[in-house]
């Protein structure tokens, strides 16, 4: 996109939206008031400052038809990989009838037309972002498509419905319209209220493999992150922060500091001490060079062990009462054989490949803002607070994310609220640039979580009870979501996916712990799920193995009344061939979750020896409804499984005297493509409400490998990562 | 004053010797198509060749670069036709894209000496760049499509 062009359009789509009023995503169904369309010359065009200038048609503020006949999607979304830069374009395309490798793509500013449907906010995360803007993104197609025609019937003096669209022309055919040609007189016609989508049979693009409109520019070095922001004048800066967490600085020496060449300044801001610098070697070199003394507090107390014992201790007591099915302490009492273990997680980094970062300019009347982020309004006003701004004097330029997995997704907006602090009274551009090492030590983790899990079988060898107390802190609390969705103290992301477990369990009850240690969390690809999927799916396991029982038979009687759950699951295990033998010295495990509206179930196939665990195929199937780019689908799946076992098998961040104790690739490994599976995906298009794809494909990953581990070496595996477990036993 | 040749230019830059590669490439050079990721040649986002061999410019000191040329994904092909870039597009590799550039360096590199790897070898060339979006499956494919490109291509050069 060009960055140059984005304040005018801004400017000239904010108006626009405010004369429109209403981009009222009312419901979960997507129902969808237009905006008026708003004709305009000129300006808006990206650009087109000079020269003859383009007539835009802009039906709203999704898309920009122009009169040479570029066309151009303007995103509220963000892309980080999970590819809505190609699969919401699509949408839109199919509908207004345009071939979608013809369309531009920009990301749109913050606006409250890109808020998802059930908070105020514009937000890219959640799995949400298809599955909430495939009914607004085909209105819009449709309502656009149904005024060029308007606008062609009437040059021709014909009925409308004698025309028709191929590929952004309008032909009764005979003559042919561009909808560039139609642009300027499809602006002045009102807008259709109702107008009718075509049939999914109908579709030429949608649900077809359709290549990303991202790739090419990707592959040549030409896509501009968030960290390849250059501005004129612009300043690179590091921050040095407390060594733990809710240390504050007590005292700094910036002599030696400043002495580095190209160092230009040193200030203390709230999170630490910046060095400010020509370039980010010099500022490297600078932070490396101040004395810093720190007032640690009482975050120096932490360890993971102190927390273990802790919260181990808490999982023995009652916590408040998510939810309770049935009279489980009876069904417990009465099991025929039963277990009581504990689950743990560790804390999580979500370590993106690009570190973050976010270059602020800061002037007298407005606040530019160079990143890219998934909780763009929520940052965009936390720097209007800290400036004593209007949000409207905030400009946030999205670039693309070099990976975001909920990192981007900031609460408490810290790296964006940071880079402002450090840029104001700067006058010039500074780019705030994290390092790897600040990444890992910078907390925002995945919640450590300690689950106890009392569970039995009756005489049946029917799984007849399970309690679930988890310990941990919950995402939300303390965040500003937690007021709209926290109830009670109870955090939904704490009990979801193990107190609303699909699987039929007469008697259930899911307590919660709310611990606040001061260590930063925050919401990790598929949020509550990847705590509750490997709860829930080992523990089944458990049961299977005390009622000498096979894991997928016990599993497809307990989903014997949910035909999706049950259809992906049995797509799973014939693409793995479960019940038929597995190369020497393989074991397969098998797990199912629902999760952001999707159902997903994987098999892993595994071989261990020793310490050493080798995951050789994962095969999985996944249900999300309707897969409008299945090449896509089949991407997410493979990388939420590689996300996966990288926390299965290695992930861990761990405290000692409050000091982090991992700090880069050496000391928090991830999954390297020598250790990558063999990965199959099959995709069921049920019909069923869209579901989403950037994280259902997570939670099953780590409980089928470890399932698999159990099948070969009886070994349970209740303590993740693997290689902390493997090395305890 | 350092004079580099990079992507068969000649640049004169003004810098601390001990600066990485990757900060003249990225911050003086404004080639910002070579990553940071870990600074500590863990990760191979920064991956350039020096005189074809893949290296990990962010732990390369600029004066040790001396009179090798250096190539950057900016400079890998005229008109992004190199084999390993259609072979990723064709099979659409890519997902964030931030460890891409590192990814088909040491990809080019590696077919320009291997033009018929095996996975063994793959493992071998590419364990040093880490992707988070977990694109590892389709580089091997990927991989394996630019080999039949290049040798489609080579076999076409021959015949004529």
């Amino acid at each position: 996109m060009s960055d140059d062009s984005a304040p005018d359009n801004n400017a000239s789509r904010r108006h626009f939206l405010i004369g429109a009023g209403v981009v009222a995503a009312g419901t979960a169904a997507g129902i969808y008031v237009m905006p008026r369309f708003f004709g305009e010359r000129g300006a808006a065009g990206a650009g087109a400052a000079k020269g003859a200038l383009p007539v835009d048609f802009k039906p709203h503020a999704f898309v920009r038809i122009s009169s040479d006949d570029t066309v151009t999607v303007i995103l509220g979304k963000v892309e980080m990989g999970q590819g809505v830069h190609t699969g919401l374009p699509m949408i839109l395309a199919e509908h207004l009838d345009i071939a979608p490798s013809r369309l531009k793509v920009e990301f749109g500013p913050v606006d409250p037309a890109f808020n998802i449907p059930f908070l105020p906010s514009q937000f890219t995360g959640g799995s949400n972002s298809t599955m909430t803007t495939y009914q607004p993104l085909s209105k819009v197609g449709a309502t656009a498509r149904a005024m060029l025609l308007a606008a062609a019937a009437q040059r021709w003096s014909v009925d409308a419905a004698s025309l028709s669209t191929d590929d952004g022309v309008v032909t009764d055919g005979r003559r042919r319209l561009t909808y560039g040609e139609l642009a300027e007189a499809a602006s002045k016609l009102p807008v259709p209220k109702d107008v009718v989508l075509k049939p999914r049979s109908e579709y030429k693009w949608v649900g077809k493999p359709h290549p990303r409109l991202d790739s090419r520019d990707k592959v040549s070095g030409k896509t501009i992150f968030g960290m390849d922001v250059d501005r004129p004048d612009m300043l690179v800066a590091m921050v040095a922060r407390s060594p733990v967490f809710g240390g504050k600085v007590r005292s700094f020496d910036a002599t030696a500091a400043k002495a580095i060449p190209g160092v230009v300044d040193v200030k203390q801001v709230p999170t630490g001490v910046a060095v400010l610098a020509t370039h980010t070697w010099a500022a490297r070199r600078g932070r490396d060079a101040l004395q810093i003394v720190w007032d640690e507090g009482a975050g120096a107390k932490l360890s993971t062990a102190g927390q273990r014992a802790e919260w181990q201790a808490l999982s023995r007591k009652p916590g408040v009462v998510a939810r309770n099915v049935g009279d489980p302490d009876k069904a417990y009492a009465a099991a025929a054989r039963k277990i009581d273990v504990e689950y743990e997680l560790p804390y999580l980094a979500h370590a993106p490949m690009e570190p973050l970062n976010a270059c602020v300019l800061v002037t007298e009347t407005q606040c530019d803002i160079w990143t890219g982020t998934q909780n763009q309004s929520l940052d965009r006003d936390a720097a209007a607070q800290i400036l004593g701004f209007k949000p409207e004097q905030i400009v946030l330029h999205t670039q693309f994310l070099g990976g975001g997995f909920g990192r981007r997704a900031s609460t408490q907006s810290d790296f964006v609220r940071e880079a402002v602090e450090v840029a104001r009274g700067v006058g010039k551009p500074v780019k705030t640039v994290w390092t790897r090492e600040d990444d890992l030590h910078g907390g925002f983790y995945r919640p450590f979580s300690v689950n106890r899990v009392r569970a039995g079988i009756d005489t049946d060898g029917k799984p007849s009870v399970y309690m679930h107390t988890t310990v941990g802190k919950p995402v939300l609390i303390n965040s500003p979501f937690g007021s709209m969705m926290v109830k009670d103290g109870m955090d939904p992301t704490s009990s979801e996916g193990s107190a609303d477990m699909p699987y039929a369990m007469p008697n259930l009850r899911m307590e919660l712990h709310n611990t606040d240690e001061i260590v930063p969390i925050l919401w990790w690809r598929s949020v509550g799920h990847t705590i509750t999927g490997f709860v829930v799916n080992t523990a089944l396991d458990e049961l299977a193995a005390l009622a000498k029982r096979d894991p997928l038979e016990l599993r497809r009687e307990m989903l014997r009344d949910k035909p999706r759950h049950l259809a992906v699951l049995n797509k799973a295990a014939e693409l793995a061939g479960w019940g038929t033998p597995a190369a020497a010295g393989r074991h397969r495990g098998i797990a199912l979750q629902e999760s952001f509206g999707s159902i997903v179930a994987q098999v892993a196939e595994v071989s261990v020896s020793g310490t050493d665990v080798r995951v050789h195929r994962v095969s999985c199937a996944v249900d999300c409804g309707f897969a409008i780019n299945p090449d896509q689908v089949v991407a997410q799946l493979q990388s939420a499984v590689v996300y996966g076992l990288s926390a299965a098998l290695h992930g861990e961040i761990t405290l000692e005297k409050g000091r982090v104790q991992q700090s880069n690739f050496d000391t928090y490994p991830v999954l390297r493509i020598n250790e990558s599976p063999q990965i199959d995906v099959a995709i069921i298009n049920s019909d069923a409400p869209l579901g989403g794809i950037g994280e259902p494909g997570l939670p099953p990953s780590a409980p089928a490998v470890c399932n698999a581990i159990f099948a070969a070496t009886g070994q349970r595996i209740r303590r993740l990562p693997v290689s902390a477990s493997l090395k305890n036993a | 004053m350092i004079s580099l040749t990079v992507n068969g230019e000649r640049r004169d830059i003004d810098a601390d010797p001990e600066m990485p590669l990757l900060w003249v490439l990225r911050d003086l050079l404004k080639l910002t198509g070579t990553k940071y990721g870990c600074g500590a040649a863990l990760c191979g986002a920064c991956t350039v060749h020096l005189d074809g061999e893949p290296i990990r410019a962010c732990v390369t000191p600029v004066s040790a670069v001396g009179a090798a040329k250096i190539t950057t994904i900016e400079g890998l092909s005229a008109n992004v036709d190199h084999a390993v870039q259609k072979a990723w597009m064709e099979l659409d590799v890519v997902q964030c894209g931030y460890c891409q550039s590192g990814q088909i360096m040491s990809a080019a590199a590696l077919l320009a000496k291997n033009p018929q790897p095996t996975d063994a070898d793959i493992d071998t060339a590419m364990t040093g760049n880490i992707c988070r979006c977990g694109t590892y499956p389709r580089i091997r494919a990927a991989i394996k499509r630019a080999a039949e490109l290049q040798t489609a291509t080579a076999g076409k050069g021959a015949a004529s």
